[in-house]
């Protein structure tokens, strides 16, 4: 048995082989899909020239999850940091990484901006409808009727809206010819591991993606494995999960 | 040490901004030392617009002062504006033609010029200001004639050389402009 | 490498933010980050004019909240970069420059300040002395130059970036409105031509070597998991930031070695103070000035040497006593007299300063 426990874990080369066990929740998504944005950095080779920003939140917890050059910041001005990171250095491919509360609330206003500018970088926008790390709220992209510690009789999407879809707003205003928008899921690593590599290839064309990764909250969520599934499946009935823009050359 | 502290007030459009602008060039360009602050409050868009000017012999110190040797008003919104900037030793300019009443301030000495009107009658509206620059000149003789026809020329130059008649124009406005000062009621 | 415009001593008629363009030109600024807001547009203005002489950078970002952070963004990529800003902009730059404080980033800016609180005026105010010192959720291990004219500015940008850059600390040119907006004569010089060296930048991020190979990824922190982690951290900063400041900070004397009443003021309010205390001492009033250029770290030792030999002080800012709150910290133990001229969000004049201390001479 001991001996099955020291065998070297099978890790993409972006990934931090020294940080041992994962930070993340039990059944969280976070490192599944860390570990296909590594995988896809691999594919393409790009490890010596790609920065990492990671947001606060859950999202934090990867700060040094890859093996990647990396800079923490918090609410969604993860986007700034890295286009400005990129405007200065522009060999350097950037990925800013954050959660649906620093993407589509706090830090919406970069969101916006960077598509419309087609600032030369990823946005992954890790949705798990709710406020991880601060404890379970209502977040942009909370389900009808999703109980929260902000939302207790459920989401009342007569009183705070109808949930966010941030993969339709950005493909609404970014541009087709430069811009890769995309909506993944947690429940296909090997799809979701080549949106990515689309999503990369597009930032090395000189273009500007977006990722919206729908991803697992056990915790919060309050549910054992069977249900959690069952909630991601009735989140990819309610977010749609395809390529929204997918420019030429990718 | 010599100090000139010019305030210039009037509508937005009369030109105010520009008349400091050449002002403090020619005494830039004339090596004196030289501050101009124009205001730019909100007032800026559609408000009285002043210039503060400065023209020392020796390095300037307060980039905004109490009092001005010379207060410019060019409106009744100016006079009423600039009212603050008098005292007893200061000379006091307001346009006749424009304003509907005298500045109500006690100081050393109030002239009022039909600038306005003559710019109309006999010039040309756009050479309102020029006639007032004149008559700061002659009012203060803070700079020579030809320092501010050297700044003119920098300023406008390439208009000048494609109408060369308005050169012409503008050194009419200013030699006006300075006679309006010379041969005022009580001129010494 | 960017193109350096001023190669030789250029005497120059320009507005404060023209100079600061030109300053961080002369200081081989690479990139300006950068959100419009009054009273200091022009920065922006003359740096994207100059553009294609100096084959610098420039964006415009969504806010200033943008600004700050993708300034810090272009500093971790190695460049010399800045951002400027104003009033409400300055404060929700505070995120931003918190976060250049918590992870030691050379990060400078151009404050120019304007009328407060809120909106209030785009024109001038020294009412973000507080803020640019010690804004944001932190300890204000910053370093402010208040500046009192476009020589200043010219100067003191040039040195933001060096002081930023060798320190690592948030370094910013403190200045306001009419010294962005006014005119006057600014010699512009090559730094080099007065023995200025410019401190060389580094990449923090994707810097030299292969990761795996010859060096190990970076991960550069904002957050700390235990509170003595934290504190750890801060007490390093701590002991550089007052290592440092015996350094750094500069302050300037007029008349004040035999100053019965000692003005204490900084920025554009101590020029006034300048010409009111030639006009004093015309009067037979023994006025002197002790004006603070780093007026974060304060230069504590001159100041409370000058304090010592009046009898009487006046502080005197277009605010409503910001900066004699920092200064009157430093005095404890001291009990010279003192009396205040506040105007808040307007311009001092030196007839303001004159009434003041002559009013003061004749209580004596």
């Amino acid at each position: 048995m001991a001996e099955i426990l020291t065998l070297p874990p099978n890790l993409p080369k972006a990934q931090n082989a020294e940080v041992g066990a994962s930070k993340f929740c039990p059944g969280c998504g976070h490192g599944i899909t860390l570990k296909a944005l590594a995988g896809a950095v691999d594919e393409l080779g790009i490890k010596q020239k790609t920065v990492f920003g990671c947001d606060i939140g859950c999202s934090l917890l990867s700060w040094n999850y890859m093996d990647l050059d990396t800079v923490q910041t918090h609410h969604g001005r993860t986007t700034p940091v890295i286009y400005g990171f990129t405007r200065a250095n522009p060999e350097a491919i950037g990925i800013a990484y954050m959660g649906d509360g620093g993407g589509l609330a706090i830090g919406a206003q970069h969101l916006v901006n960077a598509t419309v500018r087609a600032e030369r970088m990823l946005i992954i926008v890790v949705n798990n409808t709710n406020y991880g790390m601060t404890g379970g709220q209502m977040s942009p992209t909370t389900m009808p009727g999703q109980k929260t510690e902000t939302t207790p009789y459920g989401r009342d999407c007569e009183v705070t809206g109808k949930p966010a879809k941030a993969a339709e707003m950005v493909a609404a205003i970014a541009d087709p010819n430069k811009s890769f928008v995309a909506r993944s899921t947690v429940s296909n690593v090997r799809k979701l591991q080549t949106t990515f590599v689309k999503a990369l290839k597009n930032v090395q064309n000189g273009g500007f993606s977006f990722v919206e990764v729908l991803s697992l909250c056990p915790l919060n969520w309050r549910t054992n494995n069977f249900e959690t599934f069952e909630r991601l499946q009735k989140m990819e009935e309610f977010f749609e999960v395809k390529d929204f823009l997918v420019p030429e050359g990718v | 040490m010599t100090r000139t502290k010019i305030a210039l007030a009037g509508e937005g459009g009369q030109g105010v901004q520009s008349v400091a602008k050449i002002l403090v060039e020619a005494g830039y360009e004339a090596g004196k030392q030289v501050l101009y602050i124009p205001n730019f409050g909100v007032e800026q868009r559609g408000g009285v617009s002043i210039a503060f000017c400065q023209i020392a012999d020796e390095t300037i110190g307060e980039p905004r002062y109490s009092k001005g040797d010379i207060v410019i008003m060019l409106s009744d919104r100016a006079i009423d504006r600039c009212k603050t900037y008098v005292d007893k030793n200061s000379i006091v300019v307001y346009d006749t033609s424009v304003c509907t009443k005298k500045p109500d301030v006690e100081c050393k000495e109030i002239i009022g010029v039909e600038a306005n009107k003559i710019a109309n009658e006999q010039l040309s509206a756009r050479v309102f200001n020029i006639i007032i620059l004149g008559v700061l000149l002659e009012a203060t003789h803070v700079l020579k004639l030809e320092d501010i026809k050297n700044a003119m020329e920098k300023a406008l130059g390439k208009k000048f050389d494609a109408k060369p008649e308005l050169r012409e124009l503008n050194y009419k406005a200013l030699e006006m402009g300075m006679n309006l000062v010379k041969e005022r009621a009580g001129a010494l | 490498m960017v193109n350096k415009l001023i190669k030789e001593d250029t005497r120059m008629f320009l507005t404060g933010n023209e100079v600061l363009a030109y300053a961080a030109n002369s200081a081989e600024a690479e990139f300006m980050y950068g959100y419009p807001i009054t009273p200091q547009n022009e920065i922006m203005h003359t740096w994207c004019k100059l553009l294609p002489k100096t084959e610098a950078g420039f964006l415009q970002t969504e806010d200033e909240i943008s600004a700050g952070f993708s300034t810090i963004g272009g500093i971790l990529a190695g460049k010399r970069a800045f951002t400027a800003t104003a009033g409400p902009g300055n404060v929700i730059m505070q995120d931003a420059q918190s976060m250049a404080e918590m992870m030691r980033i050379p990060f400078v800016c151009a404050v120019m300040q304007r009328g407060g609180p809120s909106t209030a005026t785009v024109i001038y105010a020294q009412q973000e002395t507080r803020l640019t010192c010690y804004g944001g959720n932190g300890e204000g291990f910053r370093i402010v130059y208040s500046t009192a004219g476009h020589q200043d500015l010219y100067d003191y940008m040039i040195k933001a970036f060096n002081t930023a850059w060798k320190y690592r600390f948030p370094t910013y040119v403190l200045a306001d409105g009419y010294q962005g907006k006014m005119r006057e004569p600014v010699t512009l010089y090559d730094p080099a031509s007065r023995g200025i060296t410019m401190v060389p930048t580094q990449k923090a991020l994707l810097g030299p070597g292969e990761i795996g190979v010859d060096r190990k990824s970076v991960h550069l922190r904002n957050t700390y998991n235990m509170e003595e982690e934290l504190m750890e951290v801060l007490d390093g900063y701590k002991a550089d930031y007052e290592k440092m400041s015996e350094e750094v900070q500069e302050w300037e004397e007029y008349k004040a070695e035999d100053a019965e009443i000692l003005i204490i003021a900084h920025g554009i309010v101590a020029r006034s103070a300048r010409t009111a205390v030639d006009e004093l001492r015309e009067k037979g009033i023994k006025a002197g000035l002790f004006r603070p250029i780093t007026i974060r770290p304060l230069a504590v030792k001159p100041l409370r040497a000058a304090v010592q030999r009046a009898r009487q002080l006046l502080f005197t800012e277009s605010a409503n006593g910001q900066l004699a709150q920092m200064v009157l910290e430093q005095l404890y133990g001291l009990n010279t007299p003192y009396t205040t001229l506040y105007k808040m969000g307007v311009g001092v004049t030196g007839d303001d300063i004159v009434n003041k201390v002559e009013s003061m001479a004749a209580a004596v």
